[in-house]
């Protein structure tokens, strides 16, 4: 089982790192957990640019000059926990909706006719409102259109994990939100998700079932970010090790404003964050990285081959928000509200390729299915 | 000439699609390349759609369209892949792909060997893509497969021909075409492999990725005759020891 040393013992083997580990770790091909402890620290932070270029470097090379390019669907706004920081917490006060499949179907058809391909099905954590039976539903209605089907939903078992496989969901993404375990009591105040360590053994329950991909992030904001970076790290090593067969991804979420009006409580710069990408690049250059549209039009245009190889694009975190009247509250506001034309023209300007298909339903379509649909 | 599975190619490189900065670029830069066979990811591409954006720019009569099964982790959704490829109008060409560690994309043996046996069965001409083992390569010989396609070193890493002494047994044994592929980073790395007797080579990584990628992949067709002539021209033998041009073979004393 995987387990995560407490916050201070990797915040000390941060901040014990010197410029010269720094030196070493930017020149080696590998530099290892104790290279990517020093790539974190504060020693590194007058190593930017060069951390910049290598990340590039490596980019390029294992994906090439492309970006895949993905969206959102939000599906319910119904959630059973409550999360000091999230729009979607239980005690706020929002127009709370949940999809018909039918609404979600026109939701994901708008996506469609804007040309995405791989979209990525998001819901708050209520499973009386979107469990396993809605989710299996779902992919079954909309694989045979769509290349690659992801979730973000509430941590589920390794049997309901494989029973999504079969019905065509590709990846899980599930994110610790924070690595601290204080820091995580302290802002998830009830609901399941109070359970650090069930949702730490989420990403191996998803890779056991045979998911194509897991994907892992903690919410910039929380706690100390350089330490969220090391601990991300451990938790990637760890999944390599046991789940060799499954994909990795990374995501960066950086605290938005949201209802509740909750403040970060270790607010993340710009720089720091791109200090974190370039590291876990260098740390695992085959690893996927998300940058979403939580980030700002500016930002986004500018890391655009620096280490980050998925964007997403138009994103709406209403459910409903692509095309229903009645669309419910936000999660969060966006800070880049482009359409996919738009951004993938600006990709394109700097000469990378916006991917749109970079799978097909029919790894996961068992023939018999794939006749019936 | 080239011949594989009874068609004629004049060139020795194949090229790719992936990881090209766009459409345009790769659609130039095979074009340079010379190349009559390109492999194309089915996971990439929409062969249904005419107005894919890889599709589109090739022009079929051209290339030979090899689709790939990249993404495939056991023999079943390599076979299924290879199904629909077909049914798509992909034909019957089909460079196998069978790599269940995302992480380092190495071809798994096992896996491979058992898809080419039921996709030769179902009459594709399979091209399977090898981690550079003799044995197996000749058991794919046997099963059928109509090349064998031997990595250099693993795909994106430009390391060049680090299998070197496998894939001249492979050379060596094997009575279908040897296409070395994968890892090849310089054009002096496919000048290598085909100074060696490779019958060719793929290139995809370095050509997508240089600084300039039409000159690159001139670059690579360049050195892929350059080693082609050398091999059949054939090159001296490699000495430790110098070897003078008028030599004292040591045999002065026989009458």
């Amino acid at each position: 089982m995987f387990t995560i040393p407490d916050f201070p013992a990797l915040q000390d083997a941060i901040n014990r790192a010197t410029e010269v580990e720094v030196l070493l770790a930017l020149r080696s091909g590998s530099p290892g957990l104790n290279g990517l402890a020093a790539l974190l620290s504060p020693a590194a932070e007058p190593h930017l640019s060069a951390m910049a270029k290598r990340s590039g470097a490596i980019t390029s090379q294992r994906f090439g000059r492309t970006i895949q390019m993905y969206a959102p669907v939000y599906l319910s706004s119904f959630c059973t926990n409550r999360c000091a920081y999230c729009g979607f917490s239980a005690g706020n006060a929002i127009d709370r909706r949940v999809l018909t499949f039918a609404e979600a179907e026109s939701e994901a058809m708008i996506l469609h006719q804007r040309g995405f391909s791989h979209l990525l099905l998001v819901s708050g954590e209520a499973p009386a409102k979107v469990g396993v039976e809605y989710l299996e539903e779902l992919a079954l209605r909309l694989r045979g259109r769509f290349a690659a089907l992801s979730i973000e939903v509430q941590p589920l078992a390794t049997e309901e994990y494989a029973r999504l496989f079969q019905a065509g969901i590709t990846s899980v993404a599930v994110y610790q939100e924070t690595y601290d375990r204080d820091i995580y009591k302290q802002v998830h105040l009830a609901g399941r998700k109070a359970d650090f360590d069930y949702r730490l053994e989420t990403p191996a329950r998803a890779a056991a079932a045979g998911m194509r991909e897991v994907g892992i992030g903690a919410l910039l904001g929380l706690a100390d970010w350089r330490a969220e970076g090391l601990a991300l790290g451990l938790h990637l090593a760890w999944l390599r090790k046991h789940y060799w067969r499954t994909g990795l991804t990374v995501s960066f979420p950086r605290m938005r404003p949201a209802q509740g009006e909750f403040k970060p409580l270790a607010p993340v710069s710009e720089r720091n964050l791109s200090q974190m990408i370039f590291a876990l690049r260098m740390f695992d250059p085959d690893v996927g990285l998300y940058l979403s549209t939580r980030e700002e039009a500016r930002y986004r245009d500018g890391m655009i081959g620096l280490g980050p190889t998925r964007y997403s694009a138009g994103s709406c975190t209403a459910p409903g928000g692509y095309g229903l009247a009645d669309a419910g509250g936000e999660q969060f506001e966006v800070g880049d509200n482009r359409s996919l034309a738009e951004v993938s023209a600006v990709i394109q300007q700097k000469g990378f390729d916006p991917v749109r298909k970079d799978w097909d339903a029919v790894f996961q379509t068992k023939e018999d299915r794939q006749q019936a649909a | 000439m080239l011949t594989i599975a009874g068609r004629k190619f004049r060139s020795r490189l194949f090229g790719g699609t992936g990881k090209f900065s766009s459409p345009e670029v790769m659609k130039e830069a095979l074009a340079a390349s010379g190349c009559e066979m390109v492999t194309v990811a089915l996971r990439r591409v929409d062969l249904n759609n005419p107005a894919d954006d890889i599709m589109s720019v090739l022009d079929r009569d051209r290339y030979l369209f090899l689709p790939n099964t990249s993404g495939a982790r056991d023999a079943g959704e390599a076979i299924r892949l290879a199904r629909l490829a077909r049914a798509s109008g992909g034909g019957e060409w089909l460079k196998l792909e069978v790599t269940p560690d995302p992480r380092t994309l190495l071809p798994d043996p096992i896996e491979t060997l058992k898809a080419t046996e039921e996709l030769v069965k179902e009459g594709f001409k399979v091209l399977p893509y090898i981690n550079a083992d003799p044995i197996l390569a000749l058991r794919l010989q046997d099963a059928g497969a109509v090349a064998v396609m031997p990595l250099g070193s693993p795909i994106g890493t430009n390391q060049g021909v680090l299998t070197r002494f496998q894939i001249e047994i492979i050379i060596a044994q094997a009575q279908v075409p040897v296409i070395v592929d994968a890892g090849l980073g310089a054009p002096s790395h496919v000048a290598e492999a085909m100074e060696m007797g490779a019958d060719a080579v793929l290139v995809n990584t370095a050509i997508a990725v240089a600084g300039d990628p039409v000159r690159m992949a001139r670059a690579f067709a360049m050195a892929v005759q350059a080693g082609r002539i050398a091999y059949e021209a054939g090159l001296g033998a490699v000495s430790k020891d110098a070897a003078p041009s008028s030599p004292d073979d040591g045999l002065g004393f026989l009458r």
